[in-house]
């Protein structure tokens, strides 16, 4: 198979306007990545899945990515003109101090997707697409229509993360209920209250069945019933 | 009982054969309590080879699984309940007809198993319908399901057909329809039948 590189190029060159960017794996697996912009991601899709050196005509895996505002807190290093009393003299001196700044990196869902090539037995080619945030701006185009695979796990990604994906034939919830609110498999989701009943309690679990206790114990006090 | 026993033996060696009412009928309904055949999960697989040649569930005359809920006795909640599938499992146990019993099988069944903290499965079925007998195990064995049957068969046999502990086929003001749950935006509303299930008290 061509290196990520060589992929990268040949999408660049066939599609005009894709911006593609390769994101680097740290972890001893070391396989690079394809992130891709939604504007043009239909056209390099259908470029990987019909292109006779590429030929990714099978897409094995979709997955989505839940990546929460992460906190950043760097020391900078500030000059700022500090008065001074020296030797009875007010001065105005240059002083170097350091001070931690903290920003916050906004998050946003990730889709990712492994597709390999049966015809010339290569791959896996790992895509990926980002949404703008984490709130509103969850859309992210559909790959159903260049792959039919992607079909029930896009609707997975959606049920679980709240990735709304544009042109997708059929996108609904797939395994909670058509009711249902939340969004399991993201970071800050709130599981229902139901700690009542724990017999044997550890770690994590016995944390939240005692705040369950002090919710329950706290609405007794103030008679608030049940 | 108004014949006594030895004497009842007396009269069975003369070819005399005495029984009560209450006898004949719980032998009638403990003979032959056909289960439903429905299964959730992998314990599903252990009810299956348990009513095979090898265990043969037939020997306590439930060998019938009845494929609709109006001609079952017995539900085997077998395997873990999903949130999305407790409103239909209650709904199932609501169209079958009294009298009716239920074996809570595996660990899943019973308290929601190594799911028990996920967001998506029911903590226990007994917060929404009554269980006769629960079965721990993951999964429980062939020998475990058919422990709790022959346990259902002695409860059965066990049951008085008057007075307070009467079964509940035979008591007009017991219930026999259990409120279905309904899916919410969070989770299952209400998230247990507190005519059924209240939190147990945990001594240590």
């Amino acid at each position: 198979m061509k290196t990520v590189d060589e992929i990268k190029a040949a999408i660049e060159a066939a599609v005009s306007g894709a911006a593609v960017t390769i994101v680097p794996n740290p972890s001893p697996a070391a396989q690079p990545s394809l992130l891709i912009g939604h504007e043009h991601a239909a056209a390099v899709a259908e470029f990987l899945r019909d292109a006779p050196e590429m030929a990714f005509d099978y897409l094995s895996n979709v997955s989505g990515v839940d990546w929460p505002d992460k906190e950043i807190a760097e020391k900078v290093k500030v000059t700022r003109q500090v008065v001074k009393t020296m030797d009875g003299v007010e001065q105005t001196v240059d002083e170097t101090v350091e001070e931690t700044r903290k920003r916050v990196e906004p998050g946003y869902l990730e889709s990712v997707y492994h597709m390999y090539s049966v015809a010339l037995q290569h791959g896996p080619l790992v895509l990926r697409m980002r949404t703008a945030n984490r709130t509103d701006g969850t859309e992210m185009p559909s790959l159903t229509p260049v792959w039919r695979g992607a079909e029930f796990q896009e609707r997975e990604i959606f049920d679980l993360y709240g990735i709304v994906f544009t042109g997708h034939p059929d996108l609904r919830r797939i395994l909670m209920w058509d009711g249902f609110k939340d969004f399991p498999m993201r970071k800050d989701y709130v599981e229902p209250d139901d700690f009542e009943y724990e017999p044997t309690p550890h770690d994590d679990v016995l944390k939240r069945a005692q705040t369950h206790r002090a919710v329950v114990d706290a609405r007794e006090q103030t008679g608030g019933g049940q | 009982m108004a014949v006594d026993n030895e004497l009842k033996i007396e009269l069975g060696k003369q070819g005399i054969f005495v029984t009560t009412i209450e006898e004949l009928y719980n032998w009638g309904r403990r003979s032959s309590v056909w289960p439903m055949q429905f299964g959730l999960a992998c314990c599903a697989i252990e009810m299956i080879a348990t009513t095979m040649a090898r265990y043969d569930l037939a020997r306590f005359g439930a060998e019938v699984f009845r494929p609709s809920p109006r001609q079952a006795d017995l539900m085997i909640i077998s395997g873990t309940v999903t949130k999305k599938m407790a409103p239909q499992v209650v709904r199932l146990y609501n169209q079958m007809a009294e009298p009716k019993y239920v074996i809570a099988m595996g660990a899943c069944a019973i308290s929601g198993g190594p799911f028990k903290q996920g967001y998506n499965v029911l903590k226990g079925i007994d917060r929404y319908i009554p269980v006769d007998v629960h079965i721990p195990g993951c999964p429980p064995r062939p020998e475990a399901l058919i422990q709790a049957f022959m346990t259902l068969q002695k409860k059965i046999d066990g049951q008085s057909l008057t007075g307070e502990d009467r079964p509940r086929h035979l008591d007009a003001e017991a219930p026999c329809e259990f409120p279905v749950p309904e899916p919410g935006e969070h989770d299952l509303e209400p998230s247990s039948n507190p005519g059924v299930w209240t939190v147990p008290v945990v001594i240590r």
